[in-house]
């Protein structure tokens, strides 16, 4: 057996390119005669559009065209699509006002775009988008998630009074009463009411396209910065730009990070595409980082009333939600999905609670459209449900370790039923709490305290068992749930007649080492050594079909599909080794690369079999196909359900209100670990996630829905010297639902991290009489919470 | 209105024709195809851009390309000695100090001079050293080790 297989923390077989300059970004594409796109943006956060007057920028040097909304009317361009539907509770469907990919008589937000400079040099496209005159009037805004739906706020669309998208009620009336019923019995209570900060994504390679059209072939190309790239044909192809998935190719190269929000279609490729069709030259766009603050999709956004109702020996009885979610000006194409269904079925939790029920109510805001993030919707479940937790040990006088502990769902009852639709497939929650207890030194606390007491300082340790569902998902139920795509993925292998095998695949890698770990899979049921394994992703011209790679799908569904097409070159390779060594087909074996008879010393090489079915000189010829070479879907039964427990330990000094993280432990179990040493960065890189968001990030609108935070000098984003370094363990328990015992890793540190941090710092300012800090949890804010602590 | 710029980048003597307003990041990247130094942000806050002008790590989007004549420029294309990879390039690699890449060659140069520049490191002077390089990725903890660990093998002291 060829090392690298299962369990190897081989080094990434993509780290040379990367490290030598050699990656391959959308940016890095260049064209013979391309021309360049600048979008001109509203300054406004709500305004009535009147005319807009591109005389001047289109006599301007340079350039060739600029486009507006009415072109795109003309030229039958549609709106951006939403890709998931929710029914409110009155039984009506949500409100989906068209999204224009150029604004038409009103902007709704600051970013929208109102015109695209199309020119030879980017600074032509630029200094010609000055020139265009736009006549706005500006109106009321309704910027502020709580507000955005009451009486008296400005209308941002008129197909939806009072602002709202949906009302929606989950799981629904019975609950509702169930959930009423244990909070009239119950014995102590907890309520806190939190606000989850929006944040911004910022992978740090900026969005970027460049669009080709081949009028001869009649085909248009689009390079662009996706997680996604079937995905985004079939949105941009069939619902804006109508061009058929046959005669469209979307590349998504080296790709520097996702984090969701490269997802979602954006008007800008939209309009890039129309650009070259229209122009019949190569069109290309690079998003500025200041474009980027206020068009990447947003993520988070709730403002929530959690409450929690306990039995007098702290089990928990009930639990309520009422949130407001902010979806921003438009429908982003996932966005309804996350405050919804990534959201509610996660209130259980890792605990037993029998009754839970809630409300959310989703607003149209002058702001920048929300959509997936890093989480997206379950790091808010985590966190009201752990921040509450910690709320009820106060209320019942029980330590926060013992009321999770006495909550737990047990080892032994899994398969679980929540009452959040979610059956839980497998978990050992107490042992993974118990290892993070351990390896903190949880016990050593106490003089940790006084030592830092001693210096001034205040000092927290906080827990959070975060548990995620990944995976997404059987296509069967999220089409119940309102999913307008299926969630399968697909692979193919292929072995090459010289005994290499390339691989196919409808994921993307984007930092998740997928070149690697998908290789290593090969490697371990194959028996092909690793550098002959080549792994492609992202090119709808070269793998067939798939889904793409975002909510920690990658491995356990689009690895599983791997898996599943190497079933089928083992059972075909079979056949042939069975003629070749002269052999009944049931007789033969296959295990590391070799075919054997069963019970004898005869034995062929996988490669030798692969030659065979490539140069079929003695080959079954009429019973079977040369070539070998396989393609699978894999559409899982379940979720999968990744869990961890973390404990942070944090010093505050109460004169300024900073905050440091001084311990993170991280134990998280996330199946069968393929790679351990990637498993571990993403861990890392999700943890450093959840620690920004829970201390230094977030996104700031003014009342008109003016971006305060609109570069990287306003909006705070975690550096090196502002997070630890990580004290990593996990266990694995591996995933029942998929060939390979599989679950995500990509999130689960951003889902854990910020209950963890702000459950620290809340017990260091206990001793102060705070018992809440919303996030992001500043030295302002925590400054500001231990003085009004003091005056009450 | 365009003038020549000439430098030497790499070790290669480069001329190229540019405007006045042509940062020398856009000169690497657009006249020369030395697409390896990346641009991340537009407020000098990302460093996704460094390469050594003169020896010293320099934000390549915050200096003119005119302000780098006759200079002996550096980027990332320009550390490997065929497939051997300079010291900190490796120790990124054994240490798994990057995923989507996209920071990785600002953060490398910008780590070869934090090593020059230090006869000894610790974690906390590496940290405060990385300020001006963000990485969404890797949580900055396996950056740091490689960093620490590319030290005595660049200092000989391995």
């Amino acid at each position: 057996m060829p090392e690298g297989g299962i369990g190897a923390s081989v080094k990434r077989k993509e780290d040379f390119r990367f490290l030598t300059g050699r990656g391959s970004y959308t940016d890095d594409e260049v064209r013979a005669g391309q021309l360049y796109a600048h979008m001109l943006r509203s300054p406004h956060g709500h305004a009535a559009l009147g005319s807009v007057d591109t005389s001047k920028a289109e006599a301007a040097p340079g350039v060739v065209c600029v486009l507006t909304g009415p072109d795109a009317d003309a030229d039958g361009i549609g709106g951006l699509p939403c890709g998931w539907g929710i029914t409110s509770k009155d039984g009506t469907p949500m409100v989906e006002p068209k999204w224009p990919v150029i604004a038409q008589g009103k902007v709704r937000y600051v970013g929208e775009i109102v015109a695209a400079v199309i020119a030879e040099t980017a600074d032509q496209a630029a200094d010609a988008a000055e020139l265009i005159e736009i006549d706005y009037r500006t109106l009321d805004a309704a910027a502020v998630t709580e507000t955005a739906h009451l009486d008296g706020a400005a209308q941002i669309h008129d197909e939806a009074p009072g602002n709202l998208c949906f009302d929606w009620d989950f799981p629904g009336e019975e609950a509702a009463e169930a959930v009423d019923a244990a909070f009239e019995a119950a014995a102590h209570t907890a309520r806190l009411e939190l606000v989850n900060q929006r944040i911004i994504p910022h992978s740090m390679e900026p969005r970027a396209a460049v669009a080709e059209y081949d009028k001869g072939e009649e085909k248009l190309t689009l390079y662009c910065t996706a997680q996604a790239a079937h995905a985004m044909r079939l949105l941009l192809g069939a619902f804006v730009l109508n061009q058929p998935e046959h005669k469209f190719r979307v590349v998504a190269p080296d790709v520097g990070g996702g984090f969701g929000s490269k997802v979602a279609p954006y008007a800008e490729y939209a309009i890039i595409c129309w650009a070259s069709r229209k122009l019949e030259r190569p069109v290309r766009w690079l998003g500025q980082r200041a474009e980027c603050f206020v068009t990447d999709a947003h993520g988070r956004d709730h403002v929530t009333e959690v409450e929690l109702a306990l039995d007098a020996d702290g089990g928990f009885t009930g639990l309520r939600v009422n949130t407001i979610a902010n979806m921003g000006a438009y429908l982003s194409a996932f966005a309804p999905l996350i405050p919804t269904f990534l959201y509610a079925t996660l209130f259980a939790g890792q605990y037993t609670t029998p009754a839970i029920s809630c409300n959310v109510k989703a607003v149209f805001t002058n702001t920048s459209p929300v959509d997936a993030l890093r989480g997206a919707g379950r790091p808010e479940a985590t966190y009201l449900l752990e921040r509450v937790i910690d709320e009820a040990a106060q209320a019942t006088g029980i330590d926060p370790v013992e009321i999770r502990k006495r909550n737990f769902i047990a080892d032994d009852a899994f398969p679980y039923q929540t009452p959040v639709a979610l059956l839980y497939d497998s978990g050992s929650y107490e042992r993974a709490l118990d290892i993070a207890l351990e390896k903190s030194d949880w016990s050593g606390f106490a003089a940790r305290r006084s030592a830092s007491e001693a210096n001034g300082k205040l000092r927290g340790i906080g827990i959070a068992s975060p548990i995620e569902a990944t995976g997404a998902a059987p296509s069967a139920i999220a089409g119940q749930l309102g999913a307008r795509a299926g969630l399968y993925e697909s692979a193919q292998v292929r072995f090459n007649a010289t005994g290499t095998v390339t691989v196919f695949a409808g994921t993307h890698n984007h930092g998740q080492g997928h070149e690697t770990t998908f290789a290593q899979l090969v490697t371990d049921k194959l028996g092909v050594p690793l550098e002959n394994v080549e792994v492609v992703e992202g090119d709808t011209d070269r793998a067939v079909m798939g889904m793409g790679t975002y909510g920690s799908r990658s491995l356990s569904v689009g690895g599983s599909a791997i898996d599943r097409a190497m079933d089928k070159i083992i059972e075909k390779g079979k056949k042939i080794a069975s003629h070749l060594l002269e052999a009944s087909v049931d007789d033969i074996e296959f295990d590391s690369g070799t075919f054997t008879v069963s019970g004898t010393d005869r034995t062929i090489g996988i490669g030798e079999v692969a030659f065979a079915a490539y140069v079929p000189h003695n080959y079954p010829l009429e019973e079977l196909e040369p070539g070998l070479d396989e393609q699978a879907f894999f559409d899982p039964v379940n979720f999968n359900f990744p869990f961890a427990s973390y404990v942070c330990e944090v010093e505050v000094d109460p004169e300024t209100g900073s905050v440091s993280v001084e311990r993170f432990t991280a134990v998280d179990d996330v199946g069968t670990i393929v790679n351990p040493m990637i498993v571990e960065g993403q861990v890392h890189g999700g943890l450093a996630h959840g620690i920004g968001q829970a201390l230094m990030e977030g996104a700031v609108f003014d009342e008109n829905g003016q971006p305060l935070t609109g570069s990287l000098m306003d909006y705070t984003l975690p550096r090196a010297d502002t997070v630890p370094s990580f004290d990593l363990d996990h266990t694995e328990t591996p995933c029942p639902m998929n060939p390979l015992g599989a679950k995500g890793v990509g999130e689960i540190g951003a889902i854990g991290a910020p209950p963890a941090v702000v459950n620290a710092v809340v017990d260091a300012l206990r001793s102060h009489g705070v018992n809440h800090v919303d996030m992001p949890v500043t030295s302002e804010s925590v400054w500001q919470a231990i003085q009004s602590a003091n005056a009450s | 209105m365009t003038s020549t710029v000439s430098m030497t980048v790499n070790g290669k003597q480069v001329s190229a024709e540019c405007e006045g307003r042509t940062l020398l990041v856009q000169y690497l990247r657009e006249k020369l195809a030395l697409t390896g130094t990346h641009v991340g942000c537009d407020t000098s806050q990302c460093g996704a851009c460094v390469v050594h002008v003169d020896g010293i790590s320099v934000k390549s989007c915050t200096m003119l390309a005119h302000q780098a004549e006759g200079c002996d420029v550096v980027t990332i294309e320009g550390l490997a000695d065929g497939d051997t990879l300079h010291p900190m390039q490796e120790a990124f690699r054994e240490n798994h100090a990057l995923q989507c890449g996209f920071c990785t060659p600002g953060m490398v140069m910008s780590a070869i001079d934090m090593v020059n520049r230090h006869d000894t490191l610790d974690e906390k002077t590496v940290r405060h050293q990385l300020e001006g390089n963000l990485c969404r990725c890797t949580g900055y903890h396996n950056i740091v080790k490689a960093i620490l660990a590319a030290h005595p093998v660049m200092k000989g002291t391995a």
